[in-house]
This record gives C-alpha cells, sequence and structure tokens, in this order.
C-alpha cells in the first residue's frame, strides 16, 4: 500500500504547503509515500521530497503540464493512484489543489474531506477532523468509501524536515484533448512576495488606515517579519490593496502562526478568516475595539503613532 | 441561453455556531438563514447575462422544505423558476449526484454556483459536477463574460488572477466582484410567489463520508494588553512567550 501526493510548484520551487503534505502522508505511517509532479520540474529539487518523508517522486515531464490544467493534472493523479495501488491521496488546499481533488474523487469513487486540520484517526473506520463553518467549528467525518482524498488546511502537521533523499523515477500519462479544453490567455502573479496562504506571519491593516498611501508602513512591518500582507474587505472593496489579499469569510482563510490586525475592528466575518491563526495582536485606537477579544496580545493607540514604533522594537530585537 | 445557478441555504454570516443533540446536531435556534454569499453572485450574475442576452435562468437547492423561502427569494431577485431535490444535503458527493441529474435532464449551457458553500466550505460541489457531466468547471471566478458560445473568465489564484478562456458548456464558483448583489424589489416579491418551485425526488446514490460528532474550537484565553509608550514589550512576549519571531 502506498500514499500518494500530489505535489505543486510555485515560481519553479515546491511549494512549502505542499512539503507539508509529503510530511502529513509520511506521518500517517500507513505504507510508502511516493509524491507525484508534473510539468517542468528541477531533478535535485524533487529528490529532496524525501527530506519531508516522500520515498519515491514520481515526474511527468510533458510541458503541457507547467500551467494549471485542472483536468489534466486529475487525470495523471487517476492513473497513478492505480498504477502505484494508492489508497489515500493528500494534497494541500490551493486554487488548483481544491479542483482537482474534487474530480480526482469522481474519477476513482473515493471519499472526500477538505479542510483537514489533523491527522486521521483509524481505531475504528477512517476518520478526520476537518474546519466547518469558516472555523468556526469543527465536524469529525468518517470516510467510508475504500479510497480517500484529503485536502490539508495549512499547519494540519509540523514540517519533517530529517528524512533521506527520495529516488526520482520519470512516467508517461495519457491524456485527452478535453484535458486541455480551457486555455489560459494570461497570468497576473504578484512575484518574490509571501503568499497570504502559505505565509507564516500575516501584517493586515484596515480601513483604520485611511487611505492605500499609508501602507506604506505595513509593508515594512511585514519586510521586517518576512510576512505576507493582508487587508479587510473594505479595503479591497474600495481598491485601496488587491483582491486576492482580503482576508476573512469572504476573501483568504489564513493559518499563520502570528496575526498582526492594524486599524481592523474585528467583525465577525473577518475573525472567520483568521481564526485559525495560533497568535493574534491587534493594535486600533479604539479600546472596545471587538477583535481585543480574539486576540492574544493587544495595543490600544493610534496606528500612525505605534506601527513606526513597533518596527523600531523589532529592529532593535534583531 | 439556459443558465443553471445553484444556491445554498445557510447560516447568516453573523451567525453564533452551536450545536445540540451532544453535539450531534447544527442548533437552529435564533439562526437565520440566507442565500450563500458566493450563491448571490452567481445568481446576480445569471440575472445580468440574461438581461444582455435573452434566456432562462432556473434555481436549484437541494434541501428540505424548509428551504423553500430561501429559493422564493432566488425567485424574487430575478430566476424563472426553481427546483429543490427533496432530500438532505448529506455530503458533497451526494449533493453533486443531485445536481448533476438535474442539470442532465435540462442541458444547461451555463451552471453558476458559489465559490464554496459557507457551512461546509467545501469548495467541491462545482468540480464533482464538472467530472460527472465531463464539462470543465473553474473556480473561484470574479469576472465572467459569455459571447458566441464561449466564456470568457478571470480566476482567482494565489497572489493574484488568470485569464481563462473555454466553450460552453461550463460550470463556474463565483465570488466578488463578479456582479453586485441584487436586492429583491417589491414587484420581483409579488411575482416570485406564482412562479413554479418544483419539487423532485432524489435519484439514487448514496453520500460516501458520514459526520459523526461536532465541535467547537477551544475558548480564547484573556488578551495580554501592552502599553503603547512600551511597545518593545510586546516584542519581548512575541519573542520570549509565544515564540513566534
Ligand atoms: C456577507 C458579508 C461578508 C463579509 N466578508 C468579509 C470578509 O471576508 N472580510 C472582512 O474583513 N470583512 C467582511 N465583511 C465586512 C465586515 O462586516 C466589516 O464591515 C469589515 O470587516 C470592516 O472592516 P474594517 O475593520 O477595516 O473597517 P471598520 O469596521 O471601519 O474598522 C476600522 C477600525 O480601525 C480603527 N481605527 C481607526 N483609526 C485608527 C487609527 N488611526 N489607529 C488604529 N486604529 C484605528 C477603528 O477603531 C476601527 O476599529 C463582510 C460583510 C458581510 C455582510
Ligand atoms: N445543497 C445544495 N444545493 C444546491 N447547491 C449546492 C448545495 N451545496 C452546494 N451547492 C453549490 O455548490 C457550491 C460549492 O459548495 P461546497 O462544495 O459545499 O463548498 C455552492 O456555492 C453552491 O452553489
Amino acid at each position: 500500500m502506498s500514499v500518494l501526493v500530489f505535489v505543486e510548484q510555485s515560481e519553479g520551487k515546491i511549494k512549502k504547503s505542499s512539503r507539508e503534505a509529503v510530511s502529513y502522508a509520511s506521518a500517517m505511517n500507513d505504507g510508502d509515500v511516493v509524491a507525484l509532479v508534473m510539468g517542468t520540474a528541477d531533478g535535485d529539487q524533487l529528490a529532496t521530497l524525501g527530506n519531508n518523508g516522500a520515498a519515491k517522486v514520481v515526474h511527468s515531464t510533458d510541458s503541457r503540464l507547467d500551467k494549471g490544467v485542472i483536468r489534466a493534472y486529475s487525470a495523471g493523479i487517476a492513473q497513478v493512484m492505480e498504477s502505484e495501488g494508492s489508497d489515500t491521496l493528500v494534497m494541500a488546499e490551493s486554487s488548483i489543489g481544491n479542483p482537482v481533488a474534487a474530480r480526482v474523487s469522481i474519477k476513482t469513487s473515493a471519499s472526500l474531506a477538505s479542510n483537514v486540520v489533523g491527522l486521521p484517526d483509524t481505531s475504528s473506520g477512517f476518520k478526520v477532523k476537518r474546519s466547518i463553518y469558516t472555523g468556526k467549528a469543527f465536524a469529525n467525518t468518517i470516510l467510508e468509501a475504500s479510497k480517500r482524498i484529503l485536502i490539508l488546511k495549512k499547519g494540519a502537521v509540523p514540517l519533517k524536515e530529517d528524512g533521506a533523499a527520495a529516488s526520482v523515477e520519470s512516467i508517461d500519462l495519457a491524456f485527452d484533448d478535453s484535458d486541455f479544453g480551457v486555455t489560459i490567455t494570461s497570468q497576473e502573479k504578484a512575484t518574490g512576495q509571501v503568499l497570504l496562504p502559505e505565509a507564516d506571519i500575516v501584517v493586515s491593516g484596515g480601513r483604520g488606515l485611511k487611505g492605500p498611501e499609508n501602507w506604506g508602513m505595513i509593508e515594512e512591518l511585514a519586510a521586517e517579519l518576512g510576512a505576507a500582507t493582508g487587508c479587510s474587505k473594505p479595503v479591497s472593496d474600495m481598491d485601496w490593496r488587491p483582491h486576492h489579499e482580503h482576508v476573512g469569510q469572504t476573501g483568504i482563510k489564513v493559518a499563520p502562526t502570528l496575526y498582526i490586525a492594524v486599524g481592523i475592528s474585528g467583525a465577525i466575518q473577518h475573525l472567520a478568516g483568521v481564526n485559525s491563526s495560533k497568535f493574534i495582536v491587534v493594535i486600533n485606537k479604539d479600546a472596545d475595539a471587538p477583535f481585543f477579544k480574539a486576540a492574544d496580545y493587544g495595543i490600544v493607540g493610534d496606528a500612525f503613532d505605534v506601527v513606526p514604533k513597533l518596527i523600531q522594537a523589532i529592529k532593535a530585537a534583531k | 441561453m439556459k443558465i443553471l445557478v445553484c444556491i445554498t441555504h445557510v447560516p447568516d454570516t453573523t451567525s453564533k455556531i452551536a450545536f445540540s443533540n451532544n453535539n450531534l446536531e447544527f442548533d437552529k435556534t435564533g439562526v437565520q438563514f440566507v442565500i450563500g454569499p458566493y450563491d448571490d453572485y452567481a445568481l446576480a450574475r445569471a440575472v445580468e447575462l440574461k438581461e444582455q442576452q435573452g434566456g432562462t435562468i432556473t434555481a436549484l437547492n437541494v434541501g428540505e422544505v424548509e428551504t423553500e423561502p430561501t429559493l422564493r427569494k432566488a425567485l424574487a431577485i430575478g430566476a424563472d423558476d426553481a427546483i429543490r431535490v427533496n432530500t438532505p444535503a448529506l455530503d458533497s458527493f451526494f449533493v453533486a449526484t443531485q445536481i448533476a441529474s438535474v442539470a442532465k435532464e435540462g442541458n444547461y449551457d451555463l451552471i453558476l454556483m458559489g465559490r464554496e458553500s459557507i457551512d461546509f466550505n467545501g469548495g467541491m460541489v462545482h468540480g464533482m459536477v464538472g467530472e460527472i457531466l465531463g464539462i470543465p468547471s473553474l473556480s473561484p471566478v470574479m469576472k465572467l463574460e459569455i459571447e458566441g458560445g464561449k466564456a470568457k473568465l478571470a480566476r482567482e489564484i494565489e497572489g493574484g488572477k488568470e485569464y481563462l478562456e473555454v466553450d460552453l458548456p461550463l460550470i463556474a464558483g463565483c465570488q466578488e466582484p463578479i456582479a453586485e448583489w441584487k436586492i429583491p424589489n417589491m414587484r420581483g416579491i409579488m411575482m416570485a410567489r406564482s412562479k413554479p418551485l418544483s419539487v423532485v425526488e432524489p435519484s439514487e446514490n448514496n453520500a460516501n463520508t458520514k459526520t459523526e460528532s461536532y465541535e467547537l474550537p477551544p475558548k480564547k484565553g484573556e488578551v495580554k494588553m501592552i502599553d503603547s509608550d512600551n511597545v518593545g514589550e510586546l516584542v519581548r512576549l512575541l519573542k520570549e512567550e509565544a515564540k513566534v519571531l
């Protein structure tokens, strides 16, 4: 038996969330971990997946797979589950992983669980805990089919980094024309930045910052911490910041170790996107802002006074 | 153009979530149910496309009789008719098989859904239906134009967006800013009363997951307040106590 992991790359590097998925599969302790990479990739880098717990990396070098071709990835995964005899498929949540998992679950008649937050309990059946109601609750769900697919939330297990090198094998996969029926005409993507869903630290700004011209200090604080930047919904609605930075119920759900909220009131819909954070710091000039109730550390003060001081204090502590 | 819009009936985004019966059931006490916020975007875009190009809009929900007011609201916003598949929504696979069998009957050009439901947040149903029907499914879609049997869309990806082109039929999971939410007006509400809402029995299919129990997250500890004149103390706590720096 083996556990298959679908591994994604971004800007030519294996995504950290995919390394986490390999670590998860390894911690399941349910047979060999096989990692599948589709599209052009650097062989040396692929072998490093062994570090995270993969025994073998299977690689399809077909360059048609370089762009996010959801149906082709799904077809490829179903073939490899079959050839490797994998009962379980694990992957990280992402704009590619989620739709791919949905399709593979139909192709392979597998039970599917998304938003998985911890390792399965296999004492009777195969049970996972998943986050529901936008992080406001959890469900303990049994996957009843003989095959299963798990989509992991960030932080479901700690990253494993003490394995050996993995063997890398190339594989030929068969596709239909319909697998490439969607044409990606162009992409607009921030490069060289810490991406919000992957970030360990997030610095977010709200309407309290008054305007887009004041984001300099938020970006500086983020750069000082190696953090990604986020914002509240009205901020992206007013185009102060791009839509993909909008955090909350109707935006990105983040799960960093540290979330710093500056000038955000803490409406329930915003909290829904941040309640999986390990620690929350709130900076707000109103001592009654609801966000303080959800915070671990709080400072009542004017952002334009506190944030520059915080940047100085972090520099001083380095 | 024939458009199918799949609507969820979910707790309002401000609802406090609680469970009853030994954490076995969702506690509906005091909860207001609404059209899922993302489904509202799907419906709003459907209404705009119909205004531009003509056609019909069918609203669909897989759920029990209590979801009918939500379907009536979809009719008031602009759907021409509604279908309710009379069964509890057991899991995403089950719901997807039910939606797929309605879709096969109706031969729709476009199936619009929300990016995700806000109860189970799977973001799974659109991809599953796409696979069952053998057609493309894209999500989350922020822009959708239809011209001559082709769709042009923008999809949000990590750190940006991508632009795509694809032939119909198509499934799209919608999110803002695809369209502005539409609020039903008096005339719409009056007309909705006489629009057809048909109830169909589920096709024979089973769920393949089963939720055994629910739980709430552990309570947060007390917040530690730090004086704004002593920001260095926050850095010290983050380093030494939380160990996150
Ligand atoms: C269906 C639905 C879905 C939604 N989804 C989301 C979502 O996904 N994400 C989201 O964020 N919102 C969402 N919202 C909106 C949400 O309800 C709030 O309106 C929004 O989060 C408020 O944003 P804000 O905190 O930036 O602004 P405000 O509520 O205006 O708060 C600004 C805060 O800044 C503080 N402030 C002002 N000046 C300063 C200063 N100089 N220094 C420090 N603090 C200052 C104020 O005290 C205040 O607390 C949703 C709403 C609905 C109805
Ligand atoms: N019970 C249901 N009835 C109708 N449509 C649904 C149902 N559940 C999910 N959907 C549709 O599928 C989308 C994605 O749902 P989910 O996969 O649960 O996040 C929703 O936004 C709806 O458009």
